[in-house]
């Protein structure tokens, strides 16, 4: 049963929506969301929402108690009130708002105005749904639909004469019987993959991983709402590339020096094997300081991009983070040997506030 | 009712008992419901017709949460209506739903025989249905989102109605008209006693009348400025005068309304609290708890009684009824009690008075949580239930005990307690510096108002007024004035504060 509440739940939920619209910036720079998701849902602490009252000052009220303990004792364990009676007047409580995923997508593309993603590749994965659209005569009874049925009988009645408006009887007979029935609906789906690669040498720092995390999570938002077979593959290198997991991905701290043509390779290699096949969606982001080993290794990475990166990819993202110690040279040499290739995009990320225009940058193309 | 034919028994038994005690309720009708049932019940108020809103929505929210998360439940929901409405919570063991019903019935003896009742409207499940179905209507002619904005207007005023004004006849001589000539007006003289010459500035002295001049022009001022002097009730005067289209006093009116009805809940939270707890204690115990549901039921009297850094309601009115029953019952009261301060004499005082029943009928029948701390609450009960007054401590962050002496608790208890813990803010003004803007000013006693919110607050009555509007009130002592023209607001130093 529908609640006659929800028409004010969902209203509540409207106002939530524009919250956390308004408030999408402050979320993103302050990377307030990562770590509060769960399955499809992610948790989020808005302000309480409150309609203001002439009221007291409740921070700094006197008020009565009863209990044990001398004048100077606590009161309570913590500074805080006990629930229960709450509510009234207590100064700023958050509310946690559940928000499925998707729905935080479409704030983000509302907000950004990022283009739905045109998939390439035949969509030939064919996902399967059954929809109770169908009739049919036999069925359990839990599925029997009463409007068909007693039209069919009303139907047979009046064929067979049987039918009399003075004494409206119908009654349904084993042939009249119609039962509700699944239909099996098939949805192309395209497949995606997201090959993260990160710079973790000596030259990144706490924040400059903090960043890319930020970053990475509402990519991952975005492309997984725009995917609904979504993969993805975490590669971190220093002179080296390995394949990790999510959490290594955002803990590892490696030191010494910068060879980019090793992650390069090491995508290059793992599509190869794993997402060889022209149905994939494939998003190489790679976020680095901008140091290179040399200059001579960026022009394999050049090489490797122009030759077997970019023609298999939907579009390759490359987010440069500032750091103390970086040159940024990187993206310089990307943006020269590219140009405006829109194969391959660059967005420097000067600190936490940049993040934002520089999802703008890689999702905005709606490649 | 769809009460489960054990609990129905047990419900049919604790009204003949409770009957047998005095008790008297209007009929009260059980309604079993499931946790997202009495959720809903309880984000409406009560009043499962109430008008839409999204603060409903959002307490749905709060309360579906804190029950999944194990945090809160409700035990029961009760309704002040003839008949009254009590909803129980399916889920909740026997034992817990009969210490319920019991507690119902006081809870429904409270509302027909409290006077502060006495004026609300026994027929608020009709009202309540009848404002959603209006509220349903506007919001189809004005659109939802005027018709919301209007509410968080109105609603932001809520607290702003005169608690006590439906017993103060003849509140505002508005019924004339604003514009009646003074000359009608009945003029206070300023009387001279009859006299001698030579002892004429004694009976007469100069200042005294001076003083009482002034004070007769002072009034007369208050009263051109707004006839009846100033206004507590902020919503009713709004309705009398803000300039309103009709849809818009129409909903200014439902918020009233509803508040008005919610009022003396809020005045009399402990006295009703502990009335019901003290007859649910009493049935149970005495009547209807079985031998094997002892542990249960004291593991939540228990919780019911818990003592938190709040003051709990529960346990302080249960304590105030039976320190009331049993010094009535000893004969403790009275000039020769009170007189008394032989120490052993007092601690053995028993006139065998056995008044203490009576006395706590007569309680319940005149009193409001202010009147009956006022009354009821002594130096003896204060000491023996460990009250004290707590401070917050910015240096350890934390709240503080900071004094156990009876005059300072008493006198803390009794200001939370005063005016339902609302600050007073009054109308005084209707056409300041003859602009037709609108002058508040908040009684300062002892608090500072909260500012962020007074300014937005203050917004919200612009919003009504559809001019500017000011309010005055003190911050650390100084006396400030917040302006409001609708768009932006502003705020002034306009002098040092008197505290009188």
């Amino acid at each position: 049963m529908v609640r006659r509440i929800e028409k004010d739940h969902q209203r509540f939920r409207q106002i939530v929506r524009g919250r956390i619209k308004r408030d999408l910036r402050k979320y993103i720079s302050k990377g307030e969301l990562l770590g509060r998701q769960g399955k499809d849902t992610i948790s989020i602490p808005i302000p309480q929402i409150e309609l203001p009252h002439f009221t007291f000052d409740t921070g700094q009220q006197d008020g009565v108690g009863q209990g044990n303990g001398e004048p100077g004792d606590p009161v309570d364990g913590e500074g805080q009130g006990g629930p229960g009676e709450a509510g009234e007047g207590e100064g700023q409580h958050t509310l946690e708002v559940d928000v499925q995923l998707d729905e935080l997508a479409r704030i983000l593309g509302e907000e950004l105005e990022l283009p739905n993603i045109l998939p390439r590749g035949n969509a030939d994965v064919v996902a399967e749904r059954d929809r109770y659209t169908g009739i049919r005569r036999v069925g359990p009874e839990g599925l029997r639909h009463f409007k068909r049925t007693y039209r069919e009988a009303l139907k047979r009645q009046i064929a067979a004469g049987t039918y009399d408006p003075e004494n409206p009887v119908i009654i349904p007979i084993r042939e009249d019987r119609r039962y509700r029935s699944w239909n099996v609906k098939r949805n192309p789906e395209y497949r995606a993959v997201i090959v993260y690669m990160m710079d973790v040498s000596g030259s990144m720092g706490t924040e400059q991983k903090e960043m890319v995390r930020i970053e990475a999570f509402w990519i991952d938002t975005w492309l997984r709402y725009q995917y609904k077979n979504l993969q993805t593959v975490y590669i971190v290198h220093d002179a080296v590339a390995k394949e990790v997991n999510q959490h290594e991905f955002f803990h590892l701290r490696e030191s010494g020096g910068t060879k980019i043509s090793s992650a390069y390779q090491l995508c290059m290699k793992i599509i190869e094997d794993r997402f060889g096949s022209a149905e994939w969606n494939i998003y190489p982001f790679h976020f680095s300081d901008g140091d290179n080993w040399s200059g001579k290794d960026t022009s394999t990475c050049i090489h490797l991009l122009r030759e077997k990166l970019l023609p298999i990819s939907n579009v390759f993202c490359y987010g440069q983070v500032k750091s103390a110690y970086g040159s940024g040279q990187f993206k310089r040499d990307l943006d020269q040997a590219f140009g405006d290739d829109d194969r391959l995009l660059t967005s420097g990320i000067p600190d936490r506030d940049g993040i934002l225009a520089s999802i703008k940058d890689f999702l905005g193309k709606g490649r | 009712m769809n009460l489960t034919p054990e609990l129905r028994e047990y419900q049919r038994k604790i009204r003949d008992i409770a009957s047998g005690y005095g008790l008297d309720f209007f009929q009260t009708i059980f309604e079993m419901l499931d946790y997202e049932q009495i959720n809903e019940v309880a984000a409406y108020g009560g009043f499962p017709t109430r008008y839409p809103h999204w603060r409903h929505g959002m307490d749905l929210e709060q309360l579906d949460k804190g029950y999944r998360y194990g945090l809160q439940k409700i035990y029961e929901l009760v309704i002040n209506n003839d008949p009254c409405y009590a909803y129980l919570l399916s889920s909740n063991s026997v034992v817990d739903n009969k210490l319920v019903i019991a507690h119902v019935y006081g809870h429904c003896d409270f509302f027909k025989n409290n006077l502060w009742f006495s004026n609300t409207n026994r027929k608020m499940m009709d009202r309540t249905a009848n404002h959603g179905t209006r509220v349903r209507q506007l919001i189809d002619q004005q659109g939802q989102d005027r018709v919301e904005d209007f509410i968080d207007r109105a609603q932001s005023l809520e607290n702003m109605i005169d608690l006590y004004g439906e017993f103060v006849e003849n509140k505002e001589p508005w019924a004339s008209s604003v514009m009646d000539d003074e000359a009608t007006e009945e003029q206070p003289a300023n009387v001279r006693l009859r006299s001698r010459t030579y002892m004429e500035s004694f009976m007469n002295p100069p200042k005294v009348l001076e003083g009482r001049r002034l004070r007769i022009e002072e009034e007369k001022e208050e009263g051109r400025r707004l006839p009846g002097g100033p206004q507590r009730d902020l919503l009713g005067f709004l309705l009398r005068h803000a300039p309103l289209e009709k849809w818009e006093w129409e909903l200014l009116n439902i918020v009233r309304d509803e508040a008005m009805y919610f009022a003396p809940q809020r005045v009399t939270k402990i006295m009703n609290e502990g009335w019901a707890t003290y007859w649910h204690r009493k049935l149970m115990v005495e009547h209807i708890l079985d031998d094997s549901e002892v542990v249960d039921y004291a593991d939540t009297m228990a919780g019911t009684l818990a003592e938190g850094p709040q003051l709990n309601p529960y346990k302080l009115g249960l304590e105030l009824f039976l320190d009331i029953e049993d010094r009535w019952n000893k004969g403790r009261f009275g000039l020769e009690y009170e007189r008394c301060d032989e120490l052993h004499a007092r601690e053995n005082w028993d006139t065998e008075a056995m008044q203490g029943r009576d006395q706590i009928f007569l309680c319940r029948k005149i009193h409001n949580d202010v009147t009956f701390i006022d009354e009821y609450l002594t130096e003896d009960f204060c000491h023996r239930h460990k009250l004290f007054v707590y401070r917050f401590n910015p240096r350890s962050r934390r709240r503080e005990i900071v004094t156990r002496d009876f005059d300072v608790v008493k006198e803390q208890l009794l200001r939370q307690l005063a005016n339902g813990g609302s600050p007073v803010v009054e109308a005084v003004d209707i056409n300041w510096k003859n602009r037709g803007e609108l002058y508040l000013r908040h009684r300062h006693d002892f608090q500072d108002l909260r500012a962020d919110w007074a300014l937005s607050t203050l917004r919200n009555v612009a919003g009504i007024w559809k001019r500017p509007v000011h309010i005055e009130t003190e911050i650390e002592g100084k006396l400030v004035r917040h302006s409001c023209d609708g768009n932006e607001e502003t705020s002034q130093v306009i002098g040092d504060a008197d505290d009188d």
